[in-house]
């Protein structure tokens, strides 16, 4: 293992800005989320990298990371579920066209 | 170390030394033996598959009572070349408004994703890929990247019939994952491991078929229904959607679908053979592992076969049943045994009774699940025989 | 350079590569399947941090359920005619712009950090990751109490999930 434990925190750093930019700048509601799956990914690399560098005797990354999974899948069943129904009652997944709530 | 207990370690300590002779670097010789290991197992698996499709027709004549190809070599073994010279000259069509990219790769992956399963097949007691600790888990992912192929394929497309096929099949795929896993957890729970090598070890004395016969039959059929082979052929379904996902690949294109679909059923063979009946375990002779080999390969052609006996003889099910089989039957069923497994393996495992507990365990839990479906049965009958009261009528009393 | 680096060198361009083209192309079909390609690259990432239970996990849970749920529902939600146009908003520069500050502010804060460039810690001779990572899932001493709670979670979402998406008669 000759790699610093920066390149994974820079590589981490750097997916996270991607998905920080899809969530901000994309139009479609699902690409909006593609882009949040991003950056959970990032979050676990941190995590993981974290566990492997530091306290690999310990588990507590690996369990973190597990359970980042675990809210990420309830977070897609739930986001597309509700994108679904929007676009079943508005004919819309653009997230401005969406505006009943705006004042 | 001698060639006839470990003939593959010996064979790279030979070539090992050879490189060493030319003045190769230690690291350099070793990343180039795995992979010409690498190269070795995959060219073997495809080799093997070019011997199945000859295996298939062959077999399948038997059943529809036909002889099968028999003009080229002696029993028609050569025909499979025969095929692929035709599937390699047939044009090359890609249809109007496909998506090019994702058309081609997903024969590959399709492909790969099998080959990739090869990786923690073990052949015998030293000759296998890798020995992975998680190794059920890597199942389950493989069978995760064919679902993805057959989706791209079927998107790419831009044919109905082809998008109506891998709904389909991921349909099926996403439903029978479930029992599927929960079937790979019992012989897990059982040996203390979840590596397929391990497994294995374990069955030298006592096949796990015998401690957990309704695991097995769970595990087959899911494996079926993963395969999409009849009866759960729902994503090619001639008569409904023409040739379902595949339908507008032509040439060697949809011969890498139908080679890989091959493997996938033998590799499965193999899988079944692993993990519930002993691998290239045989009552000692797995000591030779080049017999090991063979007994394994046997094994495993004889649950190819089973899985072929079954396609040629089932009609298809229907979607609606085919899902509700699986959500409300094995899926129910594999959790409960799962868990009673777990009970029962953790109090019968210190004494004398343990092989006979599980067995009569898992007898049980088949007794009350025939009966419970006998009186779902009676009660589904009696239902139909009473004629429905008109709603007026039965206002009226 | 040493074999390891470059590999996670060509996870690192694989992981990058394929998420800027998950947040700018724009047929959303493809957009998943580049999430794919990234998520895959991330897995490699934990083969390489000696976490394989992870790395199957992620193919398992990202590419078997996820993506393929992405794919659904896409699909389910096109339009043949509108969806040919941009599909970034007229202010994406702005966001741009903010993405890169952040990328700056960490990797800023990150490189001054000490000890940022520690290598791995040994891992202890014969160490069983995966059992221990079981029985830290399970034990009342750590984190079984986290770990319920994720599968209650997972329950309520997959309820919830289905009455959201269901359509009423």
């Amino acid at each position: 293992m000759s790699i610093p434990l920066s390149w994974y925190l820079i590589l981490s750093a750097a997916l996270f800005s991607i998905g920080l930019f899809g969530v901000l700048a994309r139009k479609n509601a699902i690409a909006i989320l593609l882009g949040v799956e991003l950056m959970l990914n990032a979050v676990n690399v941190n995590l993981v990298a974290f566990w492997r560098y530091l306290e690999p005797a310990k588990m507590a990354g690996q369990v973190f990371a597990i359970i980042v999974f675990a809210v990420a899948a309830a977070e897609v069943a739930v986001g597309l579920a509700l994108i679904i129904s929007v676009y079943r009652r508005r004919k819309t997944v653009i997230a401005d066209e969406i505006d009943l709530m705006k004042w | 170390m001698t060639f006839w207990s470990d003939p593959v370690n010996f064979i790279a300590a030979w070539l090992r030394g050879i490189l060493a002779g030319w003045g190769m670097g230690a690291a350099l010789a070793n990343i180039l033996l795995a992979l010409s290991g690498i190269i070795v197992l995959v060219v073997f698996a495809l080799v093997l598959d070019i011997f199945l499709v000859w295996v298939e027709r062959k077999v399948v004549a038997r059943f529809q009572d036909r002889l099968g190809p028999n003009r080229i070599g002696p029993f028609g073994i050569f025909q499979p070349f025969a095929d692929i010279i035709k599937l390699i000259i047939k044009e090359d069509i890609t249809p109007e408004g496909a998506d090019k990219v994702v058309y081609n790769i997903a024969p590959v992956l399709a492909a790969t994703a099998v080959i990739l399963l090869w990786a923690i097949l073990p052949l015998a007691s030293t000759i296998y890929g890798v020995d992975l600790n998680v190794a059920l888990l890597y199942l389950v992912a493989t069978g995760a990247l064919g679902a993805l192929a057959i989706i791209m394929g079927g998107w790419a497309s831009n044919n109905k019939y082809a998008l109506l096929g891998a709904f389909r099949m991921v349909a099926i795929m996403v439903s029978y994952e479930v029992p599927m896993v929960v079937a790979l957890l019992i012989p897990a729970v059982i040996t203390g491991t979840m590596s397929v090598k391990g497994i294995t070890e374990f069955q030298s004395g006592v096949w796990i078929v015998i401690l957990s016969p309704l695991a097995a039959v769970i595990f087959i059929i899911s494996a079926i229904a993963e395969l999409g082979r009849a009866p759960f052929d729902l994503n090619e379904a001639e008569s409904e959607i023409v040739a379902g996902f595949n339908i507008e690949y032509t040439g060697m294109k949809f011969g890498w679908f139908y080679a890989s679909e091959l493997l996938h059923s033998f590799t499965f063979g193999g899988f079944i053979a692993v993990l519930f009946f002993g691998g290239y375990n045989f009552f000692g002779l797995e000591k030779y592992p080049l017999l090991g080999v063979v007994i394994f390969l046997a094994k495993a052609l004889f649950f190819y076969w089973v899985i072929m006996w079954v396609k040629y003889s089932m009609p298809r099910i229907r979607i609606d049943h085919m899902l509700a089989f699986s959500w409300k039957f094995l899926t129910p069923l594999s959790l409960a045994l799962l868990i009673i497994t777990a009970v029962v393996d953790k109090f019968l495992a210190p004494t004398n009774f343990y092989m006979l507990g599980m067995f009569l365990t898992n007898v049980v839990i088949a007794w009350l699940t025939i009966e419970i479906l006998r009186a779902y049965g009676k009660r589904q009958r009696k239902a139909e025989e009473t004629p429905v009261q008109p709603v007026a009528e039965a206002a009226h009393h | 350079m040493t074999p390891v680096q470059i590999i996670f060198l060509l996870c690192a361009a694989l992981i990058l590569a394929s998420a800027l083209m998950v947040v700018t192309t724009r047929n959303l079909i493809h957009a998943a399947l580049w999430l794919v390609a990234a998520l895959f690259g991330v897995a490699m990432l934990y083969a390489i941090l000696d976490a394989g239970f992870l790395a199957v996990v992620q193919v398992v849970v990202y590419i078997g359920a996820i993506a393929i749920l992405f794919i659904f529902a896409v699909m389910l939600t096109r339009r043949e005619m509108r969806d040919r146009g941009p599909q970034l908003r007229k202010d994406w520069w702005l966001a741009a712009l903010l993405s890169l500050l952040v990328f700056a502010g960490l990797a800023f804060l990150l490189v001054t950090q000490p000890g940022v460039n520690r290598s791995a810690a040994v891992m202890p001779e014969g160490l069983d990751t995966l059992g221990k990572l079981g029985a830290a899932l399970v034990s009342p001493d750590a984190y079984v109490l986290p770990f319920e709670v994720a599968s209650v979670l997972l329950l309520a979402a997959l309820i919830g999930a289905v009455y959201v998406a269901a359509s009423k008669k």
